[in-house]
This record gives C-alpha cells, structure tokens and sequence, in this order.
C-alpha cells in the first residue's frame, strides 16, 4: 500500500504530467509577469505612513530623535505596570521617573501573568508607508510573539528611516527564517454587517511613535 | 478521486433551497445590507492602486505556475517546513486529515479543548465534528465562527460566516447563550466584539493546542502565512505549545517574494483594506517563541482530482477573498446556505461540484446557480473566469445526468459555432422560425426534443436577419 504522501504525488503528476526539471521549473518562474510596481509612492513615505496608520486608528505622534525619551515617558505615563523586552535601547527610556512599573519577560512570564500587565513597549523591524503597517520580527527590542499580544497597549518606536515606501520593498529587508508580525492598527472585525469594529481580541490600543 | 465534503444534512439542489431562502426577507435585508457596504468600500480599495490589474495578472501567473509544477513546490514546501524544525503530514481525503489532526491533538495532552482559527479547510473537512466523536472539544474564536457555533448555526459567506446574522439578533443570540455576557449588552457591535473578547480570554491564556490553516504556504522558505483581523489568530497561532495547520495542496507559493503581490490583493480584495490588522508569518518552530511543536497537514480531498481538469483547474487559484460571493447578485438573493456547502457564492459553485464530483443533486445543480452575468470574473484577484468554468461545468453536469436532449443541443451548437459557414446556414434557417412564433413575438412551444426548454419557458422569436448577415450587408451603416 502506497504511502498518502506518494499517491497524493502520483495523483498530480497523473493530472499534471511528468514533472519538469527543477532548473527548467525555476527558471519558468524567473519568467513570469511582473508588471506591477515595486512602490505607489516615493515622495515623503514617512508622512504618508502616519497617515494611513492613523487611518486605521492606531494613534501616531511624529517625534525628534532627541525628544524620543520624553515622548515615551509620556505614553507610558498613566500604565500601570508595562513590559519592556530585550534589547530595547535604553536611551528610549531615559526620561522615565523610575523602574518600578517595569516588567520584565525574564524567566519567561506565563500567558496569565502577561494578561495581568497592562502594557508594552517595543521597537520594529520595519514599516510599510503605503498600507501604515507595522513588522516586528520579534528580534531585540521587540520581545517573542506573546509579549506584544496579550497586553492590551502597545506602544512602539518606529525610526523614520525603517519605513519604506511599500510591501515589496518592506518584504526584502525581511528575514524569512524568523516568525514575523504584521500589524495594522489596534485589533479589528468586520465580522458583524461587515462594518470595522476596533476592539477584539488583540491589543485595543496601539500608540506608534515615529522617530526622527 | 474526488473528495469529501459535507453536504449540509437533508440538502436540497439548489433551485429548492434558494426558493425558501428568497422568501426570507429578514435574510434578504441582512445580505443586501452588508454587501452593498462592502462592494463599495472595496471598489474605492481597488482603485487606489493605478497597477491593479498587473497586480492580478501576476497573481494568476505564479497561481498557474504553481499548478503546473504542484508536485515539484509541495516536495520543497515539505523540506523547508521539516528543515525549520516542523513536521509535515499528507492527507488523501478529509477523514485522513481529521484522523492525523485528532491523534496529534489526543497526543499533545491538551486537556480535550483546542482553540482554532477560522479556516475554510478544516470546514471542508467537518474536522470539528470529527474532534467532537473522539471526544475533543473545538474552540471556534473567530468572531463570526463564534456567532455560527453558540447559535448552532451553518456558515454562509467565506470571509463572514454569520453574514445572515444582523446585530439584533447576534445580541440575542450572546444573552441567551453567552453565560458571561454582561447583563447590559446591547447590540451595538463594540460591545458585542467585547463580550466575544472577554468569553474567549481563558480559552486563549490556557490552551495547549491551536488549529489553524494557512492562506499561503511559501516553498522556498518554508513559511506559513495567516492573514486575520481579530487578534484570535495570533492567540491561536502563538499561545499553545502544540499548532497544527491543515493547508490545501493549492495554497502553497513558491517564494518569499510573492507574498507582495497576495499581500496586495487579499485584504483590498476581501475586507476592503488596504492591509488586514494582523497578518502572522512563520516557518517551523522558533525556540522560546510560540509553538515548540508545529505540524503541517496537507490536505488534497478532491483537488488533485480538480486539476485534471484543464478548464475546472483554476478555481484552484482561489485565496478565498470572497469578493465574488459580495458582488453576485444570486447570493444577494439566495443566501450562502443554498449552496449546501462550505463554500458559497459563485466560487463555491464551480469549486465544490469538483472538489466533491457531480454525483449528488445539489452538487450537480450548482453549475446552474448563476446568471452569467460575469461580475464575479471582473473583481476575482486572481482572475478566474467563473463564467467560463461554469459554463464548462454544466455541460459536464449534463453529460453525467446523462440529460441527452440537452446534452445533443451542446454537440450539435459546438459543430455549427466552430465552422462560420456552417453558422451563417444554421442562422439563415434560425430566421425562419420566425413564422412559428406567437402574436408577441415570442415562441410558446417547440417540437421535440427542443420542446424540453419550451416547457417551462417562452423562446423569443430570432430576428429576421444575423447580426452576421446585416453587417455583411451594410457595414454597420458605412456608405
């Protein structure tokens, strides 16, 4: 009895004939049309990012790299307790009174002891001007996964040159290997009428400082 | 082989089924309302990118690729999946696919309770119900899913399932079902999406295991691809230690690169946006980051069967926007649980008479619920041409309900239409009926064997002269 793995291949090559060499099948996909463009804008991408991520309701304040420190202790000024992953620059929290409202994912804090702390704050991997997206590839100074999920305020740093201007240009300055997010404004469903409802299961309030 | 589906319990064909539903009106009123909303939002979408339609072509282009090469791209999806740490599982047909996911789930010791994601793929299956017969209790948390399980309910639309649910009777439906429900809820929508927040919130902090699907399977590096709004994906995707994603054979992409075009169309394509809130990406298992066991399971249940088919094949190409379901005007009407399947809309009728075979009345009844009107071709992304694929169904449809009077009028058109002399005698005898038709002009009865479709219907009368025959005459009028 053949093994699902090889009828399911035999069904396809019954369907679609002998498979063509991998080179030959490679360089059929080198060939194929791209007519569309790389970017649907080039002029002032960091502005246009601030818009179409307010667009979406996330809350965006434009800062000088100088007034960053400040700009954060500001947002964070009425959370109660927040975290602060690994690797996150500490000049950017250097204007805050103290360390007491810190929380810290080290040992690593289980999902309900996350859902117990209000906030968090973290830096990016990148941002994608024409859509006001944010990626996080949960490197230094972004925390795993969890830490900017369960949370229900997140708060983080986009430097003015991690923006491009589109998906694809977003897209190549990623590392496949890592698990990424991709985050357009605070949680949302459409699912009642079809009308956007902010406010579902992923953090509620999303505050971008974009720096610089 | 084909595969299989559920076919909604006691599923009349179509024609019977969207009659009672037609006469809902409340039904009526709920899809018009929110598909009117939605076509115009997307239009706007769509019109903000002046390279849309290159966009298109190249979605088509790698879809079509990818369905020629199938074998070669799953062989290295399954390395790169298995390189990065994951497991991968072959499914010949939903019930191996409910079995392997089941005795992961009874492995991974998680305490009978699994949170899962919206996925069109374990719907297909009937996983849930097969969880439930080995004693696993799914967790839907998607919101509409939510609405569709409390309510005991079958989905009707791919994107928004609980679409035939207006806010009023989503309120109701919460008060009555949702122990947790504040007392005060009211119907409005963001009080309803924070009574969903606070009753999934334990079910998410505490599960063991997720499952999910994927909307797009990168070869070349081995990534899955969950696109969502809600946040519940994340939880799913992230929170428990054990994820299982059960993906079609068909979503699988060859490079990393092309997740730009698919980011481009799907969220403008299906909710209107220019990106969903929440999209996750991520290859095999990262230590000390989500899941430490990933498993893959892919899942065929009919599709190879759909790419034998050179003309059926490419409702393979779908990313299950539902932009075609929003624009049609018989699902306007009729409502997604006609379809009797998983997948409504003008997709849903050209998808699964494949994925499940002609054999059955309702699927062999679906190639007939449209009106050709090519709405759904125009806003596809990935440009299937549902006319095309439908039209193409139906005379397979007839063919195997050996429906022969039919079945000669299809042979016999083919013959005349791919000869223009041929045409040209067969319109000149055309107008010739001319004197057998009523008063009106229209034709009340035809003799046997065309008198089947004079039976329920009047025939017009042809014009005097083809359109063909004019023009050769006059040139359109040019002197």
């Amino acid at each position: 009895m053949s093994t699902a793995r090889e009828e399911i291949l035999a069904r396809i090559r019954a369907a679609t004939g002998v498979p063509a060499a991998p080179a030959e099948v490679d360089a059929a996909y080198a060939a194929l049309p791209r007519g569309y463009l790389r970017a649907h804008h080039d002029a002032d991408i960091v502005a246009l990012f601030a818009d179409r991520a307010a667009d979406y309701r996330a809350v965006v304040e434009r800062v000088g790299i100088g007034e960053l420190p400040g700009a954060v202790a500001g947002v964070l000024s009425g959370v109660s307790r927040f975290l602060v992953p690994s690797g996150l620059p500490a000049s950017w929290l250097a204007a805050l009174p103290d360390e007491e409202r810190v929380v810290r994912d080290d040992p690593p804090l289980s999902a309900l002891e996350l859902d117990k702390v209000a906030g968090v704050v973290t830096g990016c991997a990148a941002a994608i001007a024409e859509t006001g997206t944010i990626i996080l590839d949960h490197g230094p100074g972004q925390g795993r996964r969890a830490l900017t999920l369960v949370p229900d305020f997140h708060v983080v740093v986009v430097l003015a040159d991690q923006v491009a201007a589109d998906i694809a240009d977003a897209l190549a300055l990623l590392d496949p290997a890592r698990p990424h997010t991709l985050i357009s404004g605070p949680s949302a469903t459409s699912d009642i009428e079809l009308i956007r409802v902010e406010g579902v299961h992923g953090p509620r309030n999303l505050h971008i400082l974009i720096a610089g | 082989m084909t595969g299989s589906m559920p076919t909604y319990l006691g599923m009349p064909a179509f024609p019977d089924a969207a009659r009672a539903a037609v006469a809902n009106s409340q039904l009526r009123r709920n899809l018009t309302h929110a598909t009117t909303a939605i076509r115009t939002k997307r239009a706007r979408a769509v019109a903000e990118l002046g390279d849309w339609e290159d966009l298109r072509q190249a979605a088509k282009a790698i879809k079509d690729h990818v369905l020629a090469n199938l074998g070669t791209y799953l062989v290295r999806l399954e390395e790169n999946v298995t390189k990065a740490g994951g497991t991968v599982h072959w499914a010949r047909d939903a019930a191996e696919a409910n079995a392997i996911v089941a005795d992961l789930v009874l492995a991974a010791r998680g305490g009978g309770r699994v949170v899962k994601v919206k996925s069109m793929a374990t719907q297909e299956t009937g996983l849930n119900e097969a969880l439930a017969e080995r004693g696993i209790t799914p967790i839907e948390t998607d919101l509409a899913e939510l609405i569709v399980q409390l309510g005991d309910d079958l989905p009707s639309h791919i994107l928004v399932p609980a679409i035939h649910r207006n806010r009023a009777e989503i309120g109701d439906l919460f008060r009555r079902t949702m122990p947790d429900a504040p007392r005060d809820l009211t119907d409005e929508p963001p009080q309803l999406a924070a009574a969903a927040r606070a009753h999934l919130r334990s079910e998410f902090l505490s599960a063991q295991v997720g499952i999910s699907g994927a909307n797009f399977a990168v070869a070349d590096t081995g990534s899955l691809v969950v696109v969502e709004s809600e946040g519940n994906g994340r939880m799913c995707l992230t929170l428990p230690r054990t994820l299982i994603s059960v993906v079609g054979v068909e979503k699988v992409l060859p490079s990393w690169r092309d997740l730009e075009v698919f980011l481009a169309l799907l969220p403008r394509s299906s909710t209107a946006e220019r990106m969903n809130p929440y999209t996750t990406i991520w290859s095999g298992v990262t230590p000390g980051d989500g899941p430490d066991s990933f498993h893959l399971v892919l899942l065929d249940n009919g599709r190879t069967a759909t790419l034998r088919d050179p003309v059926g094949r490419q409702a393979l190409r779908c990313i299950r926007c539902s932009a075609c379901l929003n624009v049609c005007p018989v699902y306007e009407r009729a409502g997604g649980h006609a379809y009797g399947s998983p997948y409504p809309g003008p997709i849903g009728a050209i998808l699964s008479p494949q994925l499940r075979g002609l054999s059955s009345p309702v699927d062999a009844s679906l190639p007939f619920a449209s009106s050709l009107c090519g709405a759904c071709y125009e806003v596809c992304p990935v440009a299937i041409n549902i006319p095309e694929a439908l039209v193409h169904l139906r005379a397979r449809s007839v063919e195997s309900q050996r429906h022969y009077p039919e079945r000669s009028v299809f042979k016999l058109s083919g013959y005349v239409l791919r000869s223009p002399r041929r045409l040209a005698a067969a319109q000149r005898a055309v107008a010739l009926s001319r004197f057998v038709a009523g008063r009106k002009g229209r034709i009340r009865r035809l003799p046997p064997p065309l008198s089947a479709w004079t039976d329920t219907r009047d025939a017009p009368a042809p014009p005097p002269e083809s359109f063909r025959a004019w023009w050769a005459r006059t040139r359109g009028g040019a002197s």
